[in-house]
């Protein structure tokens, strides 16, 4: 078809033209790297760990034929052969000034509950930060998160029957740690880590990486559940990771 | 009309008694050797109550129908010795119920209540607690190590509150989340509640016993059939009530002795 009115034509393409600078150049600011720059480190466990207890969960019967072929254990020290300990949150507390230490992190985390048990077993937020509560169970759960009483963070209670909707909700403050148990299996412990600022939570081998730290010297506190926090000085520069290692003892 | 209410009346008193003489809904089959008594005071109670609700349902309905045609004017009859003789009557027929009941359930009482367990009696403590049960043993050394309600930790598996640094009795106790029992073996069993007020019931055993807070309490039964069932609360406690259950596996004495072995390496 000829074009009948070039004008129109050319109004699409440069709209078009437009939109696309727009949507390459919102990519750009996503992909780009962060004014500041990243502390990476692992966390090691010194020392046997403490016995971590099998549990039985015989009462459910649906979460115990999830784990009939692999019985799962208590969860209060998880270390790798290796030594390098999982589920502890590093975070910066002290030395944050400015919109880095109010940022909210836009990455909205999910809680889940299956096999009864909570995955991931220590989540680490920032005040305001949402997250999602879902059941992947064929049971009912009972999320039941424990601050601080008289605390600006408030307990809450909440049934979450099979299939029911997630639970969207965040916390206002700070709180290091916040124990969640479930009122149905007594098993089932988790901790969600309130913090200001970014934050990291150590995987399998122990690794952990910090991203988005403005350059600055700060305190790095690294929280373990049950070996308790520890914490060290260290300076990051703009655009180059910075190192830090920390080693907890076992009992 | 006061024929048609006597009739429906008869007609709804034998419909109701019929399902219960045919005996359609029949208890689940009793594992346990006290339970014939718990069986014949519980038929003995049905035969006595059905009595009473059968012959009280004709009476009412025999009067209806024989005054169904009373006329305006006509006289009313009393009772012989008014409404106070007509109470005192009933008030001694029901207490005579009531006690010849308790006189012939005293039996079955006893047996559970009054009796102590033998001498060798495997002893098996059971704690209850929003919304759970767990169970322990005493392991080789025959002893329950103490209770330290302030070591209470379940993200640690520690539902007792033991202190197995400190506290030697408590290092071989075995605590599980099913109840394992040897056939026709007597059990004493050790209740007591963590939080608040619970219930053991198992249906198979005839057993049921509210745990009191602050109470320690005792049971002893012999189950004689090997099986799986279910340990229930019956005492409403909360929002997981409904899910409060444990099992109870009954089995053979090298069935327990091996399952007793494999808890023992869990711990």
């Amino acid at each position: 078809m000829p074009s009948r009115n070039p004008n129109l034509v050319i109004t699409i393409f440069c709209v078009l033209l437009i939109a696309a600078a727009a949507i390459i150049s919102q990519r750009r600011v996503k992909a780009a790297p962060p004014s500041g720059g990243s502390i990476t480190g692992s966390i090691k466990l010194e020392g046997t760990p403490p016995h971590q207890r099998p549990i039985d969960m015989s009462k459910e019967p649906a979460c115990a034929a999830v784990h009939k072929a692999s019985p799962v254990t208590a969860e209060t020290v998880v270390a790798g052969a290796d030594g390098g300990l999982k589920n502890v949150v590093i975070y910066i507390s002290d030395g944050l000034t400015g919109s880095a230490a109010t940022e909210v992190s836009p990455e909205n985390p999910t809680w889940d509950q299956k096999g009864c048990q909570y995955i991931p077993h220590v989540m680490a937020l920032n005040p305001n930060e949402q997250f999602k509560v879902i059941n992947s169970d064929p049971t009912s759960h009972n999320i039941h998160p424990t601050p601080a009483p008289g605390g600006p963070n408030h307990e809450w209670n909440k049934s979450q029957p099979a299939g029911s909707p997630p639970i969207t909700t965040s916390w206002q403050a700070p709180e290091v740690a916040i124990h969640v148990k479930c009122n149905i299996h007594p098993w089932m412990s988790g901790y969600m880590v309130v913090v200001k600022g970014p934050y990291g939570v150590s995987g399998d081998k122990g690794s952990f990486k910090i991203e988005n730290v403005p350059p600055g010297s700060y305190t790095l506190t690294a929280w373990q559940e049950s070996l308790g926090t520890q914490t060290q000085k260290i300076t990051v520069a703009a655009g180059k990771p910075a190192t830090a290692n920390f080693t907890f003892k076992g009992k | 009309m006061g024929k048609i209410v006597a009739v429906t009346l008869v007609l709804i008193t034998i419909a109701s008694a019929v399902p219960i003489l045919a005996h359609k809904w029949v208890p689940p089959d009793d594992i346990s050797t006290h339970g014939y008594l718990i069986d014949e005071q519980m038929s003995d109670t049905m035969v006595e109550a059905g009595i009473c609700f059968v012959a009280a349902q004709m009476i009412l309905a025999a009067f209806i129908w024989m005054f169904s045609n009373r006329k305006p004017g006509d006289k009313i009859r009393n009772f012989p010795g008014g409404a106070m003789g007509l109470v005192i009557g009933a008030f001694v027929l029901v207490g005579l119920e009531v006690l010849a009941l308790g006189f012939f359930g005293s039996k079955a009482w006893a047996a559970i209540y009054f009796t102590p367990p033998s001498a060798d009696a495997l002893p098996v403590q059971v704690q209850a607690g929003q919304f759970a049960f767990y169970f322990r043993y005493q392991g080789p050394d025959g002893k329950f190590g103490p209770i330290h309600p302030d070591k209470i930790n379940e993200s640690t598996q520690n539902f007792y509150g033991l202190d197995m640094d400190d506290d030697p009795a408590s290092k071989d106790d075995i605590v599980t989340a099913e109840m394992g029992i040897p056939v026709n073996k007597e059990v004493r069993l050790l209740m007591h509640s963590k939080d608040l007020g619970h219930s053991f019931y198992v249906r198979e055993l005839r057993i049921q016993q509210d745990f009191v807070p602050g109470l320690d309490l005792q049971m002893h039964f012999t189950a004689t059939k090997v099986g799986r069932y279910e340990i229930v609360c019956t005492q409403l406690c909360g929002l997981g009530h409904y899910n409060m259950k444990a099992y109870l596996n009954v089995m053979s004495q090298p069935d327990y002795d091996a399952w007793i072995k494999q808890q023992a390496s869990m711990q």
